[in-house]
């Protein structure tokens, strides 16, 4: 979804860096994506070449770390893996699951120079 | 509220850039003289961001919900599929909700100023955004929006954003709560196949009731799918046409309007 919205988002970020930082081109990408945040990896990968043309981050390499989803089930009163919204406890099967991991997507960090 | 606007960025960005160009220049010396790297290149080196993606918009969100705050204004972004009926949801609310409390509706569409004109028709202020190319609203354009619709202190704000059961979920537009509305049309496994949406949201209407009649729609599992995606959320089943089950979503309006402080007649 909206996976060329989050790249401009990327690439304002990388821009406002290169000032603070004071670099002049960024080589490689690093994004914490995690399984629940509904992105979609090759639709982010085709956006981030579409946006980042012309730019300080052209050509440069998209490195996606898969963060794992995790939800704090309820009844069983503790953590337990999901890959989706929708999945049941794997251990007790209630839908009483909070999410507390997996939905982020972060800039974790660059290789400039 | 756009003291931090990135709409004149890409002016003063150029800008500094040309500016800074021969600063750089000395900087990048002494900073390789300091660390005594290979003197001449540039090397590559990592730089540690941890920046969330949407750290902007949430930004932007923030600055809204304190605007929100700082006037007693109920925000509310109303997000479903395209044609589940949320502008016939707006105006029959509006017409009941009118005379009690000052409303103003932010309509967010692809193109056309249609929606806007139908509220309109209702007597509250409205202001449509085009997104264009866009598939949701942002929080910076809200807040822009929020700029020239000047809502009344004390009062109740619906944006209705743009028909898309995926992109709207993650944009947090400083509101107090998402309220996803369903229509029976649709089919009732819609939670489970748009769960960002339904896990986003913490009201659902289920809207059109008055078709069930002529459906296979099944309410019951319908309801079990959403619970199973968001155990949090609250259902309301209604008609915007028919008026059923509309005193139970005012009900609740009213409820946020108390739990907010917000006065009404």
């Amino acid at each position: 979804m909206h996976e060329l919205s989050l790249c401009e988002s990327i690439l304002q970020v990388l821009e406002q860096q290169a000032e603070a930082q004071q670099y002049r081109k960024v080589k490689t990408v690093w994004l914490e994506i995690g399984v629940l945040a509904g992105v979609e990896v090759e639709a982010l990968r085709f956006s981030f070449d579409v946006v980042t043309q012309g730019s300080l981050a052209e050509q440069a390499k998209l490195e996606i770390i898969d963060m794992p989803g995790q939800a704090w089930c309820l009844p069983c009163g503790r953590n337990v893996a999901v890959q989706q919204l929708y999945d049941l406890c794997p251990h007790c099967g209630s839908h009483q699951l909070q999410v507390n991991s997996g939905d982020q997507m972060r800039i974790k960090e660059l290789e400039v120079e | 509220m756009c003291g931090i606007c990135g709409c004149g960025e890409s002016h003063s960005h150029s800008h500094d850039h040309d500016h800074e160009h021969p600063h750089d220049h000395s900087h990048d010396h002494e900073h390789a003289a300091a660390h005594a790297h290979a003197p001449g290149l540039s090397p590559k080196r990592m730089v540690q961001i941890e920046q969330d993606i949407l750290a902007k918009n949430n930004h932007y969100a923030a600055e809204n919900r304190h605007y929100f705050g700082e006037r007693g204004i109920l925000a509310l972004n109303l997000v479903s599929s395209p044609g589940s009926g949320k502008t016939t949801l707006l105006t029959e609310t509006i017409a009941r909700l009118k005379e009690d409390i000052a409303i103003t509706v932010i309509e967010g569409d692809q193109q056309t100023a249609r929606d806007a004109e139908r509220i309109r028709a209702t007597g509250v202020p409205a202001l449509q955004i085009n997104t264009g190319k866009g598939c949701h609203l942002d929080a910076h354009r809200v807040g822009h929006a929020l700029e020239s619709l000047q809502p009344k202190h004390q009062s109740l704000l619906f944006i209705e954003n743009v028909g898309n059961l995926v992109c709207p979920s993650a944009f947090d537009l400083g509101e107090a709560h998402k309220v996803v509305i369903l229509s029976v049309t649709e089919g009732e496994d819609k939670p489970v196949k748009y769960p960002d949406m339904f896990h986003a949201a913490d009201l659902m209407i289920l809207n059109k009731t008055d078709l069930l009649p002529y459906l296979d729609f099944d309410s019951g599992q319908c309801i079990q799918y959403a619970k199973q995606v968001n155990p949090r959320i609250k259902i309301l089943p209604l008609s915007a046409k028919t008026g059923e089950g509309m005193d139970s979503w005012l009900r609740w309006l009213k409820a946020e309007l108390e739990l907010q402080g917000i006065v009404y007649a």
